[in-house]
């Protein structure tokens, strides 16, 4: 990173690298234990309702597809692994690798939001499996059923609105890489953000079998 | 060591784990394992955050005070959800003078806490 201005590498309050960067790291941990609490009150709400529901809540989840759900946690998990690697470049001192890292989860990121809401959102919407829009769903329980697609869609919703956040901060981000704000010696910024980005993938590694694989087993 | 550099081959292990234990959790809940379909994937759904979080978010090199607050935040999740899963679940559990309308039913059946 021969271009990097003569960069703040340790701030005047800490003494040296290790301590700023554990002070980091606890400071975007704790923001992560607040995040979740916040995932972790709608799944409490989620399991009530589930064992008060629990019929309707299989038949609800057997109507969503699992291979888009199983190809959306592939793609997450894809994207992670880009991030980690974003990260890892960085470590190394390395520009144009981290500016690619950056890029590929964006183009990940985007990838699984494309498919959360063209093919699914939309498509339930069309189906009338949307509750208070439109819904049209007369199987037995119906009432009971949309319940399951109001946590679907408040739990998607939710983590979808955290990926969206994330691809603006990975603009930032990428545009720093890209003035080369970065060096071996500062890139604070890119791993504190990949935690926040490998967050939100473990959010989805337990909505995915929540949500979608709830059903899959029975013959309803 | 919290500015530990994981080789990159460990990155592209734990990735290629994730999708294995992806790909098992989708098969596994076509089988019919009653109950324990939600046990199953609960704990392999587990076993996939433990891999992001120890190798991905670099728990594994990371400071005591920083695993002190990922202890505590999942302690406090535990707290919640099961208290909670407590209060739900013994409703119908009351005393004679405790009787009103709204507690008779039992609000979630066959759970005992």
């Amino acid at each position: 990173m021969h271009n990097s201005q003569t960069q703040t590498v340790v701030y005047e309050q800490f003494d040296d690298r290790t301590q700023q960067h554990e002070a980091s790291s606890l400071g975007m941990w704790i923001f992560l234990a607040t995040e979740i609490m916040f995932f972790g009150a709608v799944l409490t709400a989620y399991t009530v309702y589930r064992n008060l529901f629990t019929t309707a809540f299989e038949v609800g989840s057997h109507l969503l597809n699992t291979k888009i759900g199983a190809l959306n946690t592939a793609v997450l998990i894809g994207s992670s692994l880009t991030m980690a690697l974003a990260v890892h470049a960085a470590q190394m001192g390395k520009r144009k690798l981290l500016m690619t890292f950056i890029a590929s989860t964006m183009v990940l990121g985007g990838v699984f939001l494309y498919i959360k809401f063209v093919l699914e959102w939309l498509h339930e919407y069309h189906d009338g499996l949307a509750p208070g829009l439109h819904w049209t769903y007369a199987g037995p329980q119906s009432g009971h059923v949309a319940m399951f697609f109001v946590f679907y869609f408040i739990l998607t919703g939710i983590h979808a609105t955290h990926m969206i956040v994330g691809e603006g901060i990975m603009t930032v981000l990428f545009v720093m890489a890209w003035r080369g704000r970065f060096s071996k010696e500062r890139y604070n910024p890119i791993e504190m953000f990949g935690l926040y980005w490998h967050f939100v993938d473990i959010v989805w590694i337990f909505l995915f079998p929540l949500l979608y694989l709830l059903g899959a087993h029975g013959a309803h | 060591m919290s500015e530990h550099i994981a080789p990159r081959k460990l990155y592209y292990m734990v990735f290629f784990g994730l999708l294995t234990l992806t790909l098992i959790t989708w098969q596994v809940a076509y089988i019919d394992l009653g109950k324990w379909n939600t046990v199953v994937m609960l704990i392999i759904a587990a076993g996939k955050a433990a891999l992001v979080g120890t190798f991905f978010m670099h728990l594994r090199w990371s400071a005591s005070m920083v695993r002190l607050v990922v202890f505590a935040a999942l302690f406090w999740l535990v707290i919640m959800i099961s208290l909670t899963i407590c209060d739900f679940s013994t409703r119908k559990n009351v005393q004679p003078w405790q009787h009103s309308a709204a507690i008779t039913q039992p609000m979630v059946p066959g759970i005992k806490c």
